[in-house]
């Protein structure tokens, strides 16, 4: 692993709900490398989505540290974070605003930022995504998924951000739509140079998408492997080793 | 094999400002005692054909078949009043997500005795028995505590366990599962679907299990249809999955990643308008 | 794409500018509010009060205030020759009246939407995206205001300032709006987590451009549609203030002060009261069409 893009110290996130306290996430470490692509795995409420919204503020950070090339990062986050951080959300059905049209949604963050030639950029942000400029004035509801979640990864990049944080981007999409979306991220990174954080529940989706990954359950680490460990299911714990069962498909009970 | 269900030539249409528009398009199978899946994506009329088989068509839509026959009842013709006797006692259906399903102002038992119709054969305190032990049977490790519990007070996982609880206390001859774990984690799907294989094996139950994920239903399955754009485009057996014929069913397969690593980028699928032909 | 007709090109799924989207989606709106003959009836008897209101100079025959001789055209019956409703105790046409009364009627339900439904808005939304101590400040507020009963709370704000058409409408629009930043809050609740709003704050949008660009417009439709239905509501209240004479004062020919007028003479002279009755349920009547027919169309929760 070359320079260190983003890295993640001992992070802790809890919430407070009533008098409840919720350890979502409990002290999980990890780094990213510059242009690589890495991956968390987790079943649901095991905290790998609150990672992800704690990185780019959507979640408050109650422990450790979380450092963007070397810095660390405050809250509220600076106005430059969100050029050099991005999202897509794991839904494009409930990502997209429903009374915008394609062009509103990716003129916003241009308008916000001040960027010049925003029509150009619309016209290329479009294009890049592998959209002709026939969408360009549609409502999301004159969209399919695949259609949608396109146009999220293109908001995502229109303001060129150098770190993409992916929360399950294609698991709301029929696995015929999954393979174009995913086929255009890896694309778009190779292309770009781009840095990944990739959330999903799909074992064969990372493994497919990312160079390394950490298993999390239960708000905490579980195990950290690479691709190549995964792929010749060299997992150290039972966990991970249950998760790489049970994605193979149903087996029979063998007891 | 005897047939418990033969379906011939289903057709579900929808009104639209356009004119009608068909959903299903001349569905043919028949369902034995067996596990049968049918696989496609969204828009592909896999939930619309297991809705109508139950004669649960949502308004304005319209169901209509050459034959639809469920264990020598001809569906087609049946009275509100014979839709109520099969609903729930002989065929059930359990839906993607249990809290869409269950009544959150009831308690589990109270609604398991309900699915019972309890007083009508048999006493409270044995219509009980069967509740606890149907809860016991789909691995629910404290039934009672569950019993007197509201919906929003179990985990997903343990909602749609109570859910297919509910849907199978009555002992149906048909189940037809829609995407009965999807919305479950896949330690928890693992479990679910061996209740569901025991219920095939030992009660013989016919069941038809609805799913996007196609090799979730090959690996479970004893026979997949695969649908595209209302049509029942393959049938086969799901062991024998890799060597089917339909570009459409070979596509779908190969566009899945794979754990071992595999082509990169991944295969997509050309979409051939003659397939919805 | 010369040959394509108007229609097609409105309905478009390939709109190639902003103009085109934005027509398109307002022609698709209007295609269904007019399916639904109810709301059109609703949205003609609203066009027809402005109508009137507007040209009521011409339409109307004689002077609303004042009257004509007071010996033989006093109660002159509806359908009298040149006075199609009648006169009333002062010999005034009453066709005349209601006619130029469209236009106080027009000025209470403008004036009251143009100051609550912003107020309301305002106040809703942001007390709903803040939430924490903005929103129980903001909603202890809208409490009290909601705890006041409307009629009472505008009789008490008429005797401090004085009767008069205009502090009658002041007085209903700040009874007016709570009801309005609740809705708008309940809306702002439902969306403030959601994934479209938290990808606006990913791009360093501000709470202001959120609340403006984002939120306010999910929550227009379902507060117009509110304020529409409430519209009946308010003309009734402007018209018991009238008719309580703390409203529009004599001699505007305001609705509710003509039937306060007419009360007098109701058994032998009917018309005078109830003609102006007829005109308030009209037009109340009317605005609830109009904003159940908008409900069907704008709301997608009532959306089978």
């Amino acid at each position: 692993m070359g320079q260190v893009m983003l890295s993640v110290e001992a992070l802790g996130v809890t919430f407070r709900r009533g008098g409840d306290t919720v350890r979502a996430v409990r002290g999980v470490s990890f780094d990213v490398g510059r242009g690589e692509s890495f991956g968390i795995v987790g079943e649901s409420g095991s905290g790998k989505s609150t990672v992800l919204r704690a990185i780019c503020g959507l979640a408050p950070t109650t422990a450790g540290a979380i450092r963007l090339g070397g810095q660390v990062l405050e809250t509220p986050r600076p106005a430059d974070f969100y050029r050099r951080v991005q999202m897509v959300f794991q839904d494009p059905y409930a990502s997209l605003h429903p009374r915008h049209t394609v062009d509103k949604v990716l003129s916003e963050p241009l308008a916000i930022h001040g960027f010049p030639d925003r029509e150009a950029r619309i016209e290329r942000a479009l294009a890049d995504v592998g959209l002709g400029p026939d969408f360009r004035f549609r409502y999301p509801h004159q969209l399919s998924g695949g259609q949608r979640q396109r146009v999220a990864v293109a908001r995502a990049l229109i303001l060129e951000p150098e770190v993409l944080l992916l929360d399950e981007p294609t698991s709301a999409l029929d696995a015929s739509i999954q393979a174009e979306v995913l086929n255009l991220l890896d694309r778009l990174r190779a292309e770009r140079g781009l840095t990944y954080l990739m959330v999903s529940h799909d074992l064969a989706v990372v493994a497919h998408m990312c160079e390394r990954l950490v298993v999390m359950q239960h708000g905490a680490a579980v195990e950290e492997l690479t691709r190549a460990a995964l792929a010749s299911h060299r997992a150290e714990t039972d966990y991970t080793r249950m998760l790489l069962a049970a994605s193979a498909g149903y087996t029979p009970a063998t007891t | 094999m005897t047939a418990l269900l033969t379906v011939e030539d289903l057709r579900v249409t929808f009104p639209t400002r356009q004119g009608p528009s068909e959903v299903v398009r001349g569905v043919t199978f028949t369902l034995g005692r067996e596990r049968l899946g049918i696989v496609g994506e969204s828009g592909s009329g896999k939930s619309q054909t297991g809705r109508a088989i139950l004669g649960l068509t949502p308004p304005p839509g319209k169901a209509t078949a050459r034959v639809l026959d469920f264990d020598g009842i001809d569906l087609r013709a049946a009275s509100p009043a014979t839709w109520r006797s099969l609903r729930g006692a002989r065929m059930s259906m359990v839906m993607q997500d249990p809290k869409f399903s269950l009544n959150p102002v009831m308690t589990i038992g109270k609604q398991l005795m309900e699915a019972l119709k309890f007083g009508a054969t048999q006493s409270r305190s044995e219509a009980k028995a069967r509740a606890i032990a149907m809860l016991e049977a789909v691995q629910i490790r404290d039934p009672e505590r569950v019993f007197r519990a509201y919906p929003h007070e179990l985990s997903g996982g343990m909602g749609q366990r109570a859910m297919i609880a509910m849907m199978l206390v009555t002992e149906p001859d048909l189940l037809i599962a829609d995407e009965p774990t999807s919305a479950l984690d896949v330690t928890v799907q693992v479990e679910v679907l061996r209740i569901l294989d025991r219920l095939v094996a030992e009660r013989g139950m016919g069941l038809i299990f609805i799913s996007h994920d196609l090799r979730l239903v090959s690996s479970f399955c004893d026979r997949v249809l695969v649908m595209y754009a209302g049509r029942v485009v393959e049938e086969l057996k799901a062991s024998e999955l890799k060597q089917a014929q339909h570009p459409y069913t070979r596509g779908l397969m190969n566009c899945l990643p794979q754990i071992e690593g595999g082509q990169r980028p991944l295969p997509t699928l050309e979409r051939d308008a003659a397939w919805a032909k | 794409m010369t040959t394509l007709s108007r229609r097609e090109w409105l309905l478009s799924d390939q709109p190639q500018s902003r103009r085109q989207a934005r027509l398109g989606q307002v022609y698709r709106t209007w295609l269904s509010f007019r399916s639904n003959w109810l709301a059109m009836v609703g949205l003609g008897i609203v066009l027809l009060l402005i109508l009137v209101a507007v040209f009521a100079n011409v339409i109307a025959p004689y002077d609303p205030v004042v009257g004509g001789d007071l010996r033989t055209e006093r109660f002159l019956p509806p359908l009298s020759q040149g006075h199609l409703f009648g006169t009333d105790d002062l010999a005034r046409d009453i066709f005349s009246r209601i006619v130029h009364g469209s236009r106080l009627t027009l000025m209470v339900v403008v004036l009251v939407a143009v100051i609550a439904t912003p107020i309301g808005l305002l106040v809703g939304t942001t007390s709903g995206y803040f939430g924490g101590w903005v929103d129980t400040v903001l909603m202890r507020v809208t409490d009290i205001f909601l705890a006041f009963p409307r009629l009472i709370l505008a009789l008490a704000f008429v005797a401090a300032l004085g009767p008069g058409i205009e502090n009658a409408i002041i007085a209903i629009a700040i009874t007016s709006w709570p009801p309005y930043a609740r809705l708008a809050r309940a809306e702002t609740l439902t969306i403030r987590d959601s994934d479209y709003i938290n990808a606006a704050r990913l791009q360093g949008a501000s709470s202001a451009r959120i609340l403006w660009g984002h939120v306010t417009p999910l929550c227009l439709s379902s507060v117009i549609i509110r304020v529409t239905l409430d519209m009946a509501g308010i003309i009734l209240t402007a018209a018991g203030l009238g008719f309580l004479g703390l409203g529009a004062q004599p001699p505007q020919p305001e609705w509710g002060a003509m039937i306060a007028s007419g009360r007098r003479f109701l058994i032998d002279q009917w018309w005078v009261a109830t003609v102006p009755g007829v005109a308030i349920f009209v037009v109340s009547l009317g605005f609830n069409l109009l904003g159940d027919g908008l409900r069907d169309v704008l709301d997608p929760k009532a959306r089978k």
